[in-house]
């Protein structure tokens, strides 16, 4: 070991500043209490990153440095206050893709910055930067497919390709090959090597992320998370740099953590989805309805029959799922459920951990819409409340209210753990057609003797409700 | 496996800790169930239908209890009935270990292993065994029905051709389950109800189930932590008679609920209240075997003092014998399936329930069970103690910390916990052998001494990143994903290591511009996880 000098040992103190700042973040969210905090904590450890690491004599383009910090905050900012609660899910996506174009971008420069170690750093360095333009550029093409599709410009139907594993094989081989020729190649000559490997690298991200169905959005999102936390991780080897090891080992092991809580609760292995695997088993993405359709007729419902039936109970649940966001339907069931409140009606919300298309989603829209959080409730929480329950208002939820995932071995989604409505005096379920939920599977709750339909925009619904309600005084 | 249903013997009690229902369930789960004869007699359920269901019916008690590995009952055993029990038996009844040291020993010197349902941890995966809690509703509701029955009057209000009759006036002391059953149940009767709790947090409850909560205008909360009100002090007392007082003069039902555990119960209504009330009024002393709320109060009798009739029963509970005989068979069904069944049969100490249930193991006294991780938020919690409490005579008790809104647990198993381990361990081993045979020499190279450094940093935060992202909360993964995507921005810094010297050199302007997307995301991620996080609020 050489000596430190005065400033990279300044630099390192304040790395370690920054890491423990960073895992404070983290810790802040364990309640909302403390999660504003936290927010805080993270956003300072990155001002004493970026201030310490600007003092360093190495730095010294400050031109550019001041444009891209400028011009950068400056989209962040106005994307961040335009984006709607609705729409995170695509805004979270977006910006994972940065994180893997910066790490491409980093890869390349330092690549073509020179590097003068001996011939075993030479090695090591290059394997690192190889790694890392890797994961970066699987990630950024990845997330992009992610955002598209989360949008809606690209089809949620799952693409599988005829020998897709294969494929995947394939192109990781490649990669793998000519890792060794760039390794091996003198001075500045690998480049070739490297952009082949990046193109390759970011077809294989798109392939894994179009194989995936629009249900299953919320593991990918966890899961790309998780990558541009690894891909951080290997910058921060490449650069030879703690700070940014460290956090990319924190946003690694956290977005592994949200891929594996989702995978559970759609009873998945989490290596299925590592390898991208959805297509293997018969998924949920795959639209094919399956069994015998249930028995029974659909019955349906009015707003006058609804509104007195919520009016009437002492426990109301609901249900939100991905059509309440889509209809943007929270302030109009905030409403609601403030007017129930004021007549005595015990109000609560159970969320599926899989509903929406992010981990959490639901718990943002109805806090944005002012919900107090105390009567919003998980799962495992609430699940053996829905038997004393008087009536179950399902808004534009499918799959996770699906009884079959318990009774029917044949479905789909058999053995995912469900919210067990049906248990519940009466079950309301607002829906915009009678199709099958985003699995394409029927759902037998529609033809159970105590569910009801109300068909119609979720907005629109909720608004209409709302009104009746008040009449009601 | 052979499990013995016990009858009950205290006096008085028409409970029963197995049900037809239940017995069907048992033999489910894998027992051979033994029923004492006219177990269920006082409950409405006879050993014809005990029988009906699958039961042997026994002779005797000691038929009952011998051979049996699991004997249930409700209250905790006499001297005689621990005497039966053999070695290695599991008995599972309410025992009230802390008050009862004399039986502890006694069951210990037997040589059985004993769970009692009042140990049951309050935690939200705890309910369904809750008996305590199931228990303090039926308590709730009774003493509401027992107050109909002896107030002169109606409880709704009346507009008949004859005249208009006021509705009642309740209030009740203490809003823990089975304040919260009362309160619900004299609502359903129509009355007017105001409630009184220490501790604000529970003030939205009783406003949802339609009651008015009164409030001392003295700023002093009694939430003790861990769902316990505390001691408050001498003003804040004072400040409450006053309440009381005030209240004692409109009301025409009081219903005290507040107990401590292993203590007397507080004097919430005393002597000089009760003769502020109405004539005919009714007080409802749930207190009544700890030693009263009420001054006036004497346990199992009705005592009427200056017009007002003081209710000091303490049986209510067994007073709805057969639904309360049902929901305890039902708390002990999950409790045994807990257990295992007969199938896997296992006292698990691992297991937080049963570790906090289990006061003796094989004739070993265990210490008291370290407390469960209190309910988070104050949100709900119902409680019992001084001078605000809670459920159920004769059963002092806190009530369920339902978790709302945070407590995740954190996950005690690491997903494929096999796999990962066994990948990082082939992985290190495969570096070792490098080393050792690859790289020749005495002496790493120094790019290899620095790979290891960043290594063992990578390997310890990837744990830290795990401990620590295991207790965030499931309500805030979105802001999770949010600042983790904002924190991973600090790719930045590469960039800017990276933009140095000529400015329009191809590696500057890479940096530049990855430094460009990655403060994209830094701010864009740090921002909108603010604007979320404004919208939480309780």
């Amino acid at each position: 070991m050489h000596a430190l000098k005065i400033e990279d040992a300044l630099l390192t103190v304040a790395y370690i500043v920054s890491s423990t700042l960073f895992i404070l973040s983290l810790r802040g969210l364990s309640s909302q209490v403390t999660a504003r905090r936290g927010n805080a904590y993270g956003l300072i450890g990155m001002g004493v990153a970026i201030v310490a690491t600007l003092m360093h004599s190495q730095v010294n383009a400050y031109a550019n440095l001041l444009i891209a910090l400028v011009v950068g905050s400056g989209i962040g900012a106005l994307m961040a206050a335009r984006v709607a609660m609705t729409a995170m899910p695509e805004l979270v996506a977006l910006l994972h893709s940065f994180v893997g174009l910066a790490a491409v971008l980093v890869g390349y420069a330092s690549y073509l910055g020179g590097h003068g170690a001996d011939e075993d750093g030479r090695a090591i360095l290059l394997t690192e930067i190889f790694i890392d333009v890797f994961i970066g550029a699987l990630t950024f093409t990845g997330s992009i497919v992610a955002f598209l599709k989360l949008r809606g410009s690209l089809s949620g139907k799952p693409l599988l390709l005829p020998g897709r594993h294969a494929l995947n094989l394939a192109m990781c081989v490649a990669s793998v090959g000519l890792g060794v020729a760039f390794a091996s190649a003198p001075e500045t000559t690998g480049l070739t090597w490297l952009l082949i490997m990046s193109a390759i690298a970011g077809v294989l991200g798109v392939h894994l992320v179009v194989a995936i169905g629009g249900a299953d959005m919320p593991v990918v999102v966890s899961m790309l998370n998780s990558y541009s936390g690894w891909t951080a991780s290997a910058a921060g080897f490449m650069l030879s740099n703690d700070l940014l090891i460290v956090t990319g080992a924190l946003v690694g092991s956290s977005g592994a953590i949200l891929s594996y809580i989702m995978c559970r609760a759609m009873n998945r292995s989490i290596w299925n989805v590592i390898f991208g695997g959805f297509g293997a088993d018969p998924a949920p993405g795959s639209a094919k309805p399956t069994g015998p359709a249930p028995e029974g007729e659909v019955r349906e419902t009015s707003l006058e029959e609804t509104a007195s039936a919520l009016a009437g109970a002492r426990e109301v649940i609901f249900v939100p799922g991905y059509g309440m966001a889509v209809a943007r339907a929270q302030h109009a069931v905030q409403q609601i459920t403030d007017t129930l409140r004021q007549r005595g009606v015990q109000v609560r919300f159970a969320i599926h951990p899989v509903a929406g298309r992010l981990p959490g989603h639901m718990n943002v829209l109805l806090a944005e819409a002012n919900v107090p959080y105390d009567v919003v409730l998980e799962m495992d929480e609430i699940n053996h409340d829905f038997s004393r329950t008087d009536v179950v208002l399902v808004i534009g939820a499918n799959d996770i209210v699906n009884p079959s995932a318990q009774t029917d071995t044949s479905s789909p989604i058999y053995g995912m753990p469900v919210l067990e409505v049906w248990k519940s005096s009466r079950v309301v379920v607002l829906k915009r057609s009678r199709g099958a939920g985003y699995a394409g599977v029927d759902n037998p709750l529609f033809y159970h003797e105590n569910a009801r339909m109300l068909l119609g925009d979720a907005k629109q619904t909720m608004d209409n409700l709302l009104g009746r309600l008040r009449e009601l005084g | 496996m052979k499990l013995g249903v016990l009858r009950e013997t205290h006096p008085g009690e028409r409970r029963v800790a197995a049900t037809p229902d239940s017995v069907r369930k048992l033999i489910e789960l894998g027992f051979e169930v033994h029923v004492e004869q006219s177990a269920g007699a006082a409950a409405s359920y006879d050993d014809a239908a005990y029988r009906a269901a699958g039961a042997h019916v026994a002779e005797s008690a000691a038929a009952t209890v011998q051979g049996a590995a699991v004997v249930l009952k409700l209250r905790a055993p006499t001297d005689v009935e621990v005497d039966r029990l053999e070695a290695g038996t599991t008995l599972i009844s309410f025992l009230w270990p802390a008050q009862n040291p004399a039986l502890v020993e006694r069951l210990a010197a037997r040589g059985v292993t004993a769970l009692a349902m009042d140990r049951i941890p309050r935690t939200t995966r705890a309910q369904k065994m809750d008996a305590l809690s199931s228990t303090a509703n039926l308590v709730g509701y009774r003493a509401v029905v027992e107050a109909a029955a002896q107030y002169g009057s109606f409880f709704t209000q009346q507009i008949t051709a004859a005249g208009k009759v006021p509705p009642a006036k309740v209030l009740i002391i203490g809003a823990g389950v089975a304040g919260l059953a009362a309160i619900g149940t004299a609502r359903g009767l129509g009355a007017v109800v105001r409630a009184f709790d220490t501790r604000a947090a529970v003030r939205e409850q009783v406003q949802s189930l339609g009651a008015e909560f009164l409030e001392v205008n003295l700023a002093e909360d009694g939430d003790g932590g861990g769902g316990y009100a505390k001691e408050m002090s001498p003003a804040f007392i004072e400040a409450e008679m006053a309440l009381f007082m005030e209240q004692a003069k409109q009301v025409d039902v009081v219903i005290t609920t507040a107990l401590i555990p292993g203590k007397r119960a507080p004097i919430l209504w005393p002597k000089t209240h009760v003769e502020a009330m109405k004539p005919g009024s009714v007080v409802i002393d749930l207190a009544a075997e700890q030693g009263g709320n009420c001054e006036v109060t004497r346990a199992d009798e009705v005592v009427v003092h200056n017009g007002v009739k003081v209710v000091g029963y303490t049986d209510y509970a067994s007073r709805l014998a057969t639904t309360a005989s049902n929901l305890y068979a039902t708390n002990l069904v999950h409790l045994l399936t807990d257990l295992g069944g007969a199938a896997q049969w296992d006292v698990n100490l691992e297991d937080e329930i049963l570790r906090g249930a289990t006061v003796i193991k094989g004739g070993e006294v265990l210490p008291p069970p370290p407390p469960v991780q209190p309910s988070p938020q104050g949100a709900a919690k119902p409680a019992a103690a001084a001078p605000a409490a809670t459920p159920a005579p004769p059963k002092p008790a806190a009530a369920p910390s339902k978790s709302h809104g945070g407590g995740h647990a954190p996950a005690p198993e690491a997903p494929g916990s096999g796999v990962v381990p066994a990948a990082i361990g082939l992985a290190l081993a495969a570096l070792w052998v490098w080393l050792r045979f690859q790289s020749g020499g005495e002496v790493a190279s120094p790019a290899t001494t620095t790979f290891l450094q960043h290594l063992t940093v990578f390997v310890l935060a990837c744990f830290v990143g795990w401990q620590v992202v295991w207790n965030v909360t499931a309500a805030l993964h979105t802001p999770l994903m949010s600042v983790t995507n904002a924190i991973s921005g600090i790719i930045l810094l590469g960039g800017m290591l990276q933009a140095k010297g000529d400015p329009l050199s191809p590696a500057t302007l890479l940096g530049t511009a990855a430094i460009l997307f990655a403060v994209i995301n830094v701010a864009g991620g740090f921002l909108v996880t603010q604007r979320m996080l404004k919208m939480f609020r309780k």
